[in-house]
């Protein structure tokens, strides 16, 4: 133990302290609400994308498991809180839990056929879970609405307090609330004992049998809470939405969330964060400057970012920071 | 009676119709530092890898201290006190040498899942890990990253993640593999240093160490057991000098 007295342990040891940097970002979700008053469902719709990109990142910016399917969560989270609310209990929190618990128990039964393969294999298979659930929502019109959409979902007040309005003022808070507590959460996962645990199996899943861990029970473990995010945030979209369409479950969803996580940085939860609003900024900017073309700026965008940041926009702020850290 | 840290009867491994071990019985005695050698492709990390449970036998068991393990995992057969190290690095590039060696600390003592606290805050496991560096002499690499560093110190990263599990039994898999001369005497000097109540199978074509090193030597060539016994009945043993030696010097 003494050896242990002569090295600074500080940088281990406060490696989970928040940083005036993290405090800052939290101020944009305020700051937002102020500057853009009218444009409070499209910042609804970000917040949401960002814990459903919050969960990818969990799974695969953290434990390298790769997922072409992961709307599948997100759908079926949408559904149960949409449904939930159709049927009378349309109580925000309840149909948050209750979409946690049911996409958690999909996502540790899946788990086991994601940890059978590797990388291509995991593709397939989420990819597959996903395209399964999507037809059985699209055939089961009777109680999803099918490609019409589940409606008449009624959503009683958050807490009991605050109506959902028309503005989307309750709407916004509620859901930039959800975020911050589940980013909270996510944080303490990450520095944790088996946050490290799943940065050891990205980095070298060979080793961690050979330092006596269990890794597959750890992949289950973290698929599992990546799919309760994603569900999560599914519900949170019906709820603030009043309405699930069909394309919850869509492909392109998952298609789409992987494309934000590798533009914002995957394996750092603010690169999820960023990602989200960077990809949501663009995509409603252009498509207002050039509605007919404007996938083609879109596709510009992210490539000039992945050649300039190729792990990232995150990954290019660290670098600037450290550029600027040298000039000082 | 001599207790036995590490056994095995009668293993055999085929991979398809090529036998890769063939029906070997070794017997590595407690304390000891045994030395496994063989000329290339006589299936030596093969060997290791049934020892360990990244391979399952054709046949045969594998026997820790005593209790059959042929069926275990490998994590499993670590908390029972088998470790290994890699003939070639199996390290983790982004993490600092800190965290990884807590890492490992963090599985043996069985907080690995533990997913709120974070890591500092398990001092125990930090300490743990800082005074294995140091014993090392690795402490002013504390918080490197590992890709970082040069290669004979990875290879001695290698070793820590392996002592991190606290093993009765140690696998050093080519251990001194890759490291230019300049940077293998502090690795060998280590390894020499190691605790005697922790059991040593070494795997290693540097003849030197193994001579230095050993107290029992065994020889595996294609897969079977040629012979056994103390480094001078092995360098004296015509067989050996034949299909071992004598095939070295060739090379």
């Amino acid at each position: 133990m003494q050896a242990a007295l002569t090295l600074d342990l500080a940088p281990i040891a406060r490696a989970d302290r928040w940083r005036p940097a993290e405090l800052a970002f939290w101020l944009i979700p305020v700051a937002a609400y102020f500057i853009f008053p009218d444009n409070l469902v499209l910042l609804t719709q970000i917040a949401i994308t960002a814990l459903f990109c919050l969960s990818l990142d969990l799974i695969l910016g953290y434990a390298g498991i790769v997922s072409l399917g992961h709307a599948a969560f997100f759908g079926l989270g949408a559904y149960a809180a949409g449904l939930l609310a159709a049927h009378g209990y349309g109580d925000p929190l309840f149909g948050l839990v209750a979409a946690a618990i049911v996409t958690a128990v999909l996502g540790y039964v899946t788990s086991f056929l994601v940890l059978r393969g590797a990388d291509l294999t995991r593709l397939m298979v989420t990819l597959g879970v996903a395209m399964m659930l999507y037809e059985v929502a699209n055939k089961l019109t009777s109680i999803t609405g099918g490609v019409d959409g589940l409606q008449g979902m009624e959503v009683l007040p958050v807490l009991g307090q605050f109506e959902f309005d028309l503005y989307g003022k309750t709407a916004y808070w509620y859901a930039i609330a959800v975020l911050f507590v589940l980013f909270c959460v996510a944080r303490k996962l990450v520095h944790s004992p088996f946050g490290l645990s799943l940065k050891g199996i990205r980095l070298n899943v060979g080793r961690m049998p050979a330092i006596g861990a269990p890794v597959n029970a750890r992949l289950s473990a973290v698929y599992t809470i990546g799919a309760a995010y994603a569900g999560i945030a599914g519900a949170l979209l019906a709820q603030t939405t009043q309405f699930v369409a069909l394309d919850v479950l869509s492909f392109n969803r998952s298609a789409e969330l992987l494309l934000i996580l590798v533009l914002g940085g995957s394996g750092s939860l603010y690169g999820a964060l960023l990602g989200t609003i960077v990809f949501m900024s663009a995509h409603h900017l252009l498509s207002d400057l050039n509605p007919q073309y404007w996938q083609f700026w879109l596709g510009a965008l992210l490539v000039v970012i992945v050649l300039f940041a190729r792990d990232g926009v995150m990954g290019g702020l660290r670098r600037l920071g450290a550029a600027l850290g040298r000039n000082k | 009676m001599t207790t036995y840290a590490l056994q095995t009867r009668n293993l055999v491994k085929k991979f398809g119709g090529f036998v890769a071990t063939n029906d070997v019985s070794l017997n590595v005695e407690a304390g000891a530092r045994h030395a496994l050698i063989g000329p290339n492709g006589a299936g030596k990390t093969t060997l290791i890898n049934l020892l360990t449970g990244f391979l399952e036998p054709t046949s045969g068991e594998v026997i820790l201290n005593g209790d059959t393990v042929t069926h275990l995992a490998q994590h499993q057969r670590v908390k029972r006190g088998l470790a290994r190290t890699f003939q070639i690095n199996r390290l983790f590039a982004e993490l600092t040498v800190l965290e990884s060696v807590t890492m490992a600390v963090n599985e043996r003592i069985g907080i690995g899942a533990r997913f709120w606290r974070p890591v500092g805050a398990y001092a125990e496991a930090v300490d743990e890990a800082a005074s294995l560096l140091s014993t090392l002499r690795l402490l002013d690499l504390a918080h490197e990253k590992t890709r970082n560093l040069a290669y004979g110190k990875q290879r001695l990263i290698e070793i820590a993640l392996a002592l991190a599990m606290k093993p009765r039994v140690l696998l050093l898999d080519e251990p001194a593999a890759g490291v230019p001369t300049s940077e293998s005497r502090e690795l060998f000097e280590t390894i020499a240093a190691l605790p005697r109540d922790v059991t040593i199978l070494l795997i290693e074509h540097d003849m030197d160490l193994v001579f230095r090193f050993a107290d029992c030597i065994s020889v595996l060539v294609s897969g079977a057991l040629l012979t056994g016994g103390t480094p001078d009945e092995i360098a004296n043993n015509p067989k050996v000098k034949e299909v071992y030696l004598g095939e070295a010097i060739s090379v």
